[in-house]
């Protein structure tokens, strides 16, 4: 009985979706880090969650910033797997898949704009991202909004470095920012944070 | 979490098989698909309006109760024969799927108890909440509950 309502349940998903009646959809995608949590606008790609982050909290947080009609796609849109599949192969160095920016405020949509442009291999110091941003002194307020970015991979705040070369924070863990950063031919491998 | 309605998603999944249960019995297996269909296209569609503080579970049996209403009509504007109401073997009150003859004594009751009955003893609502689920006063909904258990145990141990 319960899987006849599961299926029923499926069913009603992908007919809401394809009525356009959902504001936001969801998809599990696999990555090197494990499944990530990939949710669309129609505006783009709005989020994009690392395994251990609760699946509930964060729907849970969708619902509150953007809104309450949100549901489970079958898949993830075919641009985002294609694009993050050539990317961790290290057959992509440029992302062009639609964002959906709205979850990121005013200054972080400077700061993630300035890391936004930091090309593949390419690293910038906080401080830098800061006075790029416009905010000269605000390394940390940069940090900040480099460790709220929605979009992680995608927006690389993995490319935001301390001055120094250390590897500062990351918000899905230091071993995936210098994963992601000898992926890129940044870093060198094994050498890790203080080169 | 109390600010904000839960993601429908997650309210579909914690509901679906109430509503499930609630549409197999109203209306049988093989129209319980497309009321389900038509409740939760239904509940989405007016879900931003929703206050947040609402009882979601009587809301959307609501919803399953008006569609399981327009399933009945429908059948019988196509006038169907209705079959025999079936001898009942089962004394207990709460049916399982493989009960499918006291399924047949609850589809005998008229709607408003057999909705009533329902959305007592498999979404657990209390009166006040049965009684906003079919639109009656809690005292109607008190009796329509009161007299479609009784048809029912007079069925089941007949």
């Amino acid at each position: 009985m319960s899987r006849a309502a599961a299926q029923a349940a499926r069913r009603v998903a992908e007919r809401a979706i394809e009525e356009g009646l959902v504001d936001v959809s969801y998809a599990t995608v696999d990555s090197p880090f494990g499944n990530l949590l990939a949710a669309s606008t129609d505006q783009g790609l709005v989020r994009l969650a690392f395994p251990e982050e609760s699946v509930d909290t964060v729907l849970e947080r969708l619902a509150a910033r953007l809104s309450p009609r949100i549901m489970e796609a079958p898949t993830a849109p075919q641009p985002l797997l294609r694009e993050l599949d050539e990317y961790f192969a290290g057959r992509r160095h440029e992302f062009e898949l639609e964002l959906d920016w709205s979850l990121i405020g005013p200054f972080g949509r400077k700061v993630l704009t300035v890391t936004s442009e930091i090309p593949y291999g390419g690293v910038l110091s906080y401080s830098e991202v800061a006075a790029e941003a416009g905010s000269p002194r605000g390394s940390r307020a940069a940090g900040n909004a480099l460790g709220s970015n929605p979009i992680p991979i995608v927006i690389p705040c993995h490319r935001v470095l301390r001055t120094g070369g250390s590897l500062g924070g990351y918000g899905g863990g230091l071993d995936r920012k210098r994963f992601l950063l000898e992926l890129e031919g940044a870093l060198t491998p094994r050498l890790g944070a203080g080169r | 979490m109390s600010d904000s309605l839960p993601p429908f998603q997650l309210f579909l999944d914690s509901e679906r098989d109430v509503v499930w249960r609630f549409l197999v019995a109203s209306v049988g297996r093989s129209e319980a698909d497309d009321c389900f269909q038509e409740t939760f296209i239904s509940a989405l569609r007016a879900y931003p309006r929703l206050r947040v503080d609402s009882n979601l579970r009587a809301w959307v049996l609501t919803i399953a109760h008006r569609k399981a209403l327009d399933a009945h009509r429908g059948r019988a504007r196509r006038a169907l024969p209705v079959a025999e109401p079936a001898a009942v073997e089962h004394a207990t009150i709460e049916p399982h799927e493989h009960d499918g003859e006291l399924w047949d004594a609850v589809g005998e009751l008229p709607e408003r108890q057999r909705s009533a009955v329902m959305l007592r003893f498999m979404a657990d609502l209390p009166h006040r909440e049965i009684a906003a689920a079919i639109g009656c006063s809690e005292d109607a909904a008190r009796r329509s509950l009161h007299e479609g258990l009784a048809k029912l145990r007079k069925a089941v141990l007949a």
